[in-house]
């Protein structure tokens, strides 16, 4: 009896909360919101067309091109940049690190957030979204399919990232037994998501294996699975450098002055960490060319289209990484996270998009549907994050 | 127990396990092998039939071959028409080629397909379940021959190719297409006959025909087959496919993700162990110094 009313009167109390807190705060006329709230209020107009007319109806998409920007960008990049989370977790979960522990909270916030909308924008491209249930419940399972096991692993992370994150949201909402319950998981979480980032981070690569007469051969190779992991590594730090540099301008009062000299030593730490993987990869890259005689092919528009992707945006950025770690430049390190961030989304739109049917005479571009879509699926996590931050202890504890 | 009971029981018993034997022999016999057809394009005279006969029988467009002048473009089969027939002009002269989808022995749509609703029936035509699809067009993507077709204007779409009409053979007929040719360019059997008559008709007619059986090992194997006078690659057959079935691709992904799923969380365990470890030792050393 005594029980459950102390039961009622929390729930109350955090209701009460919740409620106080989903109001608006802060100023309404910032450049960023009127910009954003436009382009999400025409997106969801442009989804009301989508889902009563069919995909037809506002991509660009057609029975050669069955994925457009929508997979190519939203899903596949959103994925790979969204990789910071499990290189975060491993370093201070896994090696203990402790340096880094500061950032996990907004690394894996913005994991969680980035699967949840990027992964989440692959329902508006499907067309039977009320199917999704399938591969999930019931007696279809496809076990021999690899979309199988990456439409599993993104499920699996999502939860192992919300058991992550759920220690902040119980502090917010001034839970302190369920945020002690919730912080005993996060070691299980962290190593079962580090395990399912690295199958579904390849699984996305290995999704394209079988369009091997489709894909040019400059992008396609039986290691397509391989190297999407190793730079999503790199993709991560970067976009943690990326996002960083932004949030410490926009959010500087809730990260205070005395943090700075510390969070330098981090993004010096990541910029160490994203040149050494970029490396690898650079030599994988060039393992590939060797291995497969590609230097045949470099002679065409797509030779010098690889070339820069490679050269102009694994290797520079590389260097550039390692100069600003060598000489603490700042500068030229936020320079190679834009360029490492570019060299990615360039990556995964030759594999999925750009060199996908290459040979073909009308190639797929997208619509300004298209794009508004994706834009106002890239302004709707902003605003949740936005919210989030401005709430929950996320950047700095309390 | 008294001795009518006993005989009783196992007079049971041994019919049973007769009747089990010979269940199990039906079923041996009742293995099937998978059926595809023959096409001869060197007896194909561009009538167009089996596309009528293929639309009218699945409800959807029929094409007006009197006056459409269809044969003029080339043509690939559509949300619309599971197959059509294109002219080309080649070294000697006109050859008409049906198109549609190929069965592939193992195919790519059915393995990319992560609910079974592109499903490779045991009689061997490849189907599709609207019930399961989600609509995430990997099929297409997979697809080496691009048959896959997607209905891309209607809020409910469907996943369009042909399917060797399937319901057809449950009944015991042929597909509608095989029944509508007029000049038996088409013949419907087991891969093994098919596959038997084509290389007779080579030996038989050596200059008629090039040497080589379209679809007899193209992307693994084919149910389709076809025969040609001229190269394939100048009526449209793309010939870079490779003989690997493209299941094969995935295959070493695949067998890697168990190795990861439970390797890599021991090793990780293993390595937070050791580095609490480090830990420790380095705040007691610290703590010794001071």
């Amino acid at each position: 009896m005594n029980n459950t009313a102390v039961v009622t009167s929390e729930f109350s109390r955090v209701a009460r909360f919740v409620w106080q807190e989903l109001k608006p705060r802060g100023q309404w006329l910032t450049p960023f919101n009127v910009i954003s709230i436009p382009i999400i209020f025409v997106g969801l107009v442009i989804l009301y067309f989508r889902f009563v007319y069919g995909i037809g109806s506002v991509t660009n998409l057609n029975q050669y091109y069955p994925l457009g920007i929508w997979i190519g960008f939203d899903v596949v990049t959103g994925v790979a940049l969204a990789g910071g989370a499990y290189v975060i977790t491993f370093v201070v979960y896994v090696m203990k690190m402790e340096k880094y522990h500061s950032i996990v909270r907004v690394t894996v916030l913005n994991g969680l957030l980035a699967y949840i909308f990027y992964a989440g924008a692959l329902t508006l491209d499907l067309g039977r979204p009320w199917h999704i249930i399938n591969p999930i419940i019931g007696n279809s399972f496809g076990y021999n399919s690899v979309l199988f096991l990456v439409s599993w692993h993104f499920l699996l992370y999502m939860l192992t990232m919300a058991v992550e994150f759920s220690p902040v949201v119980a502090e917010w909402a001034q839970l302190e037994k369920v945020r002690k319950f919730l912080s005993s998981l996060t070691v299980g979480a962290v190593i079962l998501g580090i395990t399912l980032s690295i199958l579904h981070q390849s699984g996305l690569g290995a999704l394209f294996l079988m369009a091997k007469p489709k894909i040019h051969p400059l992008w396609y190779s039986e290691f397509i699975p391989v190297m999407f992991f190793v730079s999503s590594i790199y993709a991560g730090l970067s976009m943690i450098i990326f996002e960083g540099t932004i949030s410490h301008k926009v959010f500087k009062d809730l990260i205070g002055r005395q943090n700075h000299h510390h969070y330098e030593e981090i993004v010096l730490g990541l910029s160490k960490g994203a040149a050494i993987t970029m490396f690898v990869y650079y030599f994988f890259q060039a393992l590939l060319f060797i291995h497969e005689k590609r230097w045949q092919l470099i002679t065409d528009a797509w030779g010098y289209w690889y070339l820069l992707e490679v050269i102009g945006f694994v290797l520079i950025p590389c260097f550039m990484y390692a100069y600003g770690v060598r000489n603490r430049n700042f500068g030229i390190v936020k320079v190679a996270s834009v360029m490492a961030l570019l060299g990615i989304i360039l990556n995964r739109l030759n594999v999925t998009v750009i060199a996908y049917r290459w040979y073909d005479v009308d190639k797929y571009y997208p619509s300004w549907e298209e794009i508004v879509v994706t834009l106002m699926v890239v302004f709707t996590e902003i605003w949740i994050f936005r919210w989030i931050v401005t709430r929950m202890p996320v950047l700095s504890k309390k | 127990m008294d001795r009518r009971q006993f005989l009783a029981t196992s007079a049971t018993i041994g019919a049973s396990v007769l009747s089990l034997k010979k269940a199990n022999a039906a079923n041996a016999k009742e293995t099937k092998e998978f059926v595809g057809v023959l096409v001869d394009t060197t007896r194909c005279i561009g009538c167009r039939s089996c596309e009528v006969a293929c639309s009218e029988t699945w409800g959807n467009f029929v094409p007006d071959t009197k006056s459409d002048n269809a044969l003029e473009s080339r043509r690939d089969t559509s949300e619309k028409q599971f197959t059509v027939v294109n002219r080309f002009n080649t070294e000697k002269g006109e050859v008409f080629v049906k198109r549609q989808c190929m069965h592939c022995w193992q195919a790519a749509c059915v393995s990319m397909c992560l609910v079974n609703a592109m499903f490779k029936t045991k009689e061997g035509p490849v189907t599709w379940n609207g019930d399961k699809c989600l609509g995430c067009r990997f099929c297409m993507v997979a697809c080496p021959f691009d048959i896959p077709k997607a209905e891309y204007h209607s809020w409910n779409p469907r996943i369009m190719k042909c399917h060797m009409c399937y319901e057809r053979l449950q009944e015991g007929k042929k597909p509608a297409c095989v029944e509508a040719c007029p000049t038996d360019t088409l013949m419907f059997g087991q891969k093994r006959e098919l596959m038997e008559i084509a290389r007779h008709r080579i030996y038989n007619h050596p200059d008629k025909y090039v040497h080589h059986i379209y679809g007899e090992n193209e992307a693994g194997g084919t149910g389709w087959l076809y025969l040609s006078a001229v190269p394939f690659e100048q009526i449209g057959f793309r010939v870079d496919l490779g003989t690997t079935p493209y299941p094969e691709y995935t295959k070493n992904f695949l067998i890697s993700v168990p190795l990861v799923l439970f390797g890599v969380p021991a090793l990780l365990g293993g390595l937070s162990e050791l580095s609490e470890r480090k830990k420790e030792v380095r705040e007691n050393e610290e703590w010794t110094d001071e």
